[in-house]
């Protein structure tokens, strides 16, 4: 797809926000922003909807807990019903306080590792990722403002921004994708 | 300033009233003699025929105990005739029928204990949770520190009250204190150096005093560094709260052997302080939320936004689940290894309490989670008066199950005395609570947090 886009770079994460609230109310779209840490209200001022990471990792709890149930369920209730230590297997419930460190702990197992894969899944990290990075500084204390051109007059745009404060303003022509 | 409601004012003193005439009834209708025991139980058997029977005859109920599990007979028979050895009457030429009777006296005394502690516990909780929030200069929480204070006005009547109680209980509760069942019994004898009336009283003196101290310094610190130009009084309640938690940590531990732990004077367990506790932190949080929105929807309040609504309810949360984690780490332990000293605590919870044992379970742990692991949930006040009504009510029960399993044993039941003594102590409750509120402006002035605290967002 080729596209215009203009990047602003910042160096204050004060500036950055107030920049970001400004060109939003200008009704100027921002594709993404660069930071070297996490700014405080950022995804509010940006618009972003509020993530739903957290429900996956409830449901993956509740699925690891049936997976715990299921297991010793079977195990030690239906496979082999064994006579150990006079702990009484004949049913589940009889035998559960036996049971529940192993519930709790595949609870949190399923929770938390799931949860973090499906955040890599979703954020596109893995290894021998390619880095996304269109300014090696804004690993370090530059914040970059990235901006659709679209349809918008450029000079106008640049303008507009550096009256928001931005120290770099630069037009990126026809990127491919990263 | 808060002025108690006029309707909620005359609400209190009608729950006082009816809850005091309930509580002198309950006294007034014990049996007085074996004779009327027998009467009683003449009675239940021509009423209800073989399902009463067993209730009443409490040697063939324990004779009846078999491991369901297995079919067979276990170690837990052994226990639990041990067990009811424990009573005073059990020994000797006692018969079934005095042992009966004395549960039967102890009922009222054991309902009004129950309703007693759950209350002065509260109040006793915010007091603990106040020097927290002093003790580890908290940012969110200067905002409540008048409602918490409010809450803790009721500490002096209600600890005065549960002294008054567990010293005049005597016998009703603490089997220790009777002289001909210590002279036959070796492990009381080894106990008596710790469990002996004089040291009994002393301890119970240094607790409340302790505790009710720690409570009028701090808040007339606390009122000081409202005039105060500098913020002298604020170090002071600072220093004071950390030597009053270290303080309230040992005499916490104590209190609920004295209190608790020694109604079963042959059983101990280790966890059992911590225990407690967790059960008074939840619910005076709890109570903390509960009035808080209270005083929000009366537009009192205005610095305090849902954004500590929320953190409240977090506590809430978090705090339900610690009780559960202590309530389940003494439950499995011994329910685990079952060894026989151990294991008749529960047991004769399991067997004649069982929904409100594992009821309790329920109301304090799953209401809790589901209702407040939602972030947005915790911000809208309904949902946490929801919660609230749950976790109060589950904690109620876990005190009751704290002492009438061991007081009154199988002869229990929830009637007119257990009843009114929560109303009379709600009502006290909310009436002192309502009071001490409206002596002083709920807007903390000149803490050194509050201004962080009133724009406290996250």
């Amino acid at each position: 797809m080729a596209s215009k886009k203009i990047h602003a770079i910042y160096t204050d994460d004060d500036l950055l926000l107030q920049a970001v609230k400004q060109t939003r109310e200008a009704n100027y779209h921002i594709s993404e922003v660069f930071t070297p840490f996490p700014v405080h209200g950022l995804d509010h001022a940006v618009g972003l909807a509020p993530t739903r990471i957290a429900i996956t990792s409830f449901i993956y709890g509740l699925i690891g807990l049936s997976v715990a149930v299921l297991m010793m369920n079977y195990m030690m209730i239906q496979d082999w019903p064994q006579n150990i230590g006079g702990k009484p297997s004949f049913t589940y419930y009889q035998n559960m306080p036996a049971f529940i460190p192993i519930m709790f702990e595949l609870t949190v197992f399923f929770a938390a590792h799931l949860m973090v894969v499906t955040f890599y899944m979703r954020s596109k990290i893995w290894p021998f990722k390619k880095a996304e990075n269109p300014d090696v500084r804004t690993t370090d204390d530059h914040f970059l403002v990235e901006i659709d051109v679209e349809n918008h007059d450029v000079e106008k745009l640049t303008k507009f921004l550096y009256d928001t404060g931005a120290s770099e303003i630069s037009l990126i022509e026809n990127e491919q994708d990263h | 300033m808060y002025t108690l409601p006029r309707n909620l004012k005359l609400f209190s003193i009608v729950l006082i009233v009816l809850g005091l005439a309930g509580i002198i009834f309950g006294f007034l209708t014990t049996p007085k003699t074996i004779d009327d025991v027998k009467e009683i139980m003449a009675e239940q058997e021509g009423h209800h025929g073989e399902e009463h029977a067993v209730v009443t005859h409490g040697e063939e109920n324990t004779a009846n105990f078999v491991d369901e599990a297995r079919g067979q007979e276990g170690y837990s028979d052994a226990a639990m005739e041990h067990a009811t050895d424990l009573k005073p009457e059990g020994h000797g030429v006692a018969s079934h029928e005095e042992h009966v009777l004395h549960q039967l006296q102890t009922r009222p005394w054991s309902a009004t204990f129950v309703a007693a502690f759950f209350f002065m516990m509260i109040a006793l909780g915010a007091l603990v949770f106040y020097a927290i929030q002093y003790a580890s200069s908290a940012g969110w929480s200067p905002v409540l520190y008048r409602i918490i204070e409010g809450i803790t006005s009721y500490l002096l009547p209600g600890s005065v009250i549960v002294f008054l109680i567990v010293v005049f209980a005597g016998t009703h509760f603490y089997p220790w204190q009777n002289h001909e069942l210590v002279a036959d019994d070796k492990i009381l004898q080894g106990k008596a150096g710790y469990l002996n009336f004089p040291f009994f009283l002393i301890r119970a003196v240094i607790y409340i005093l302790g505790w009710n101290l720690y409570r009028y310094f701090s808040r007339k610190n606390s009122l000081a560094q409202a005039e105060a130009n500098n913020y002298e009084p604020h170090r002071k309640n600072f220093k004071a709260s950390v030597f009053f938690l270290i303080f309230f940590l040992l005499t916490e531990a104590t209190m609920s052997w004295d209190w608790f732990m020694s109604m079963t004077p042959h059983w101990y367990s280790t966890l059992f302080a911590w225990y407690i506790f967790a059960s008074m932190f939840v619910s005076a949080i709890t109570v903390i939320a509960l009035v808080t929105i209270h005083l929000k929807n009366m537009g009192l309040v205005p610095f305090v936004s849902d954004k500590h609504l929320h953190d409240l309810a977090k506590f809430m949360f978090a705090f339900s689940i610690f009780w559960t984690y202590l309530w389940f780490g003494q439950f499995m332990l011994i329910w685990y290894a079952n060894i026989p000293e151990e294991v008749t605590y529960f047991i004769i919870r399991i067997q004649e309490y069982k929904v409100l044992f594992f009821g309790m379970l329920i109301l304090n742990f799953v209401m809790p989670i589901l209702v407040l692991m939602n972030s947005d949930y915790k911000r809208i006040p309904w949902f946490v008066v929801i919660a609230a009504v749950f976790i109060l009510v589950g904690h109620y029960i876990d005190i009751f199950l704290l002492v009438m399993p061991s007081t009154v044993g199988h002869n229990w039941s929830f009637g007119i005395p257990e009843i009114a003594a929560f109303l009379f102590f709600m009502g006290l409750f909310i009436f002192i609570v309502g009071t001490g509120l409206g002596k002083v402006s709920l807007r903390p002035k000149n803490d050194p947090y509050i201004k962080e605290s009133e724009n406290y967002h996250f």
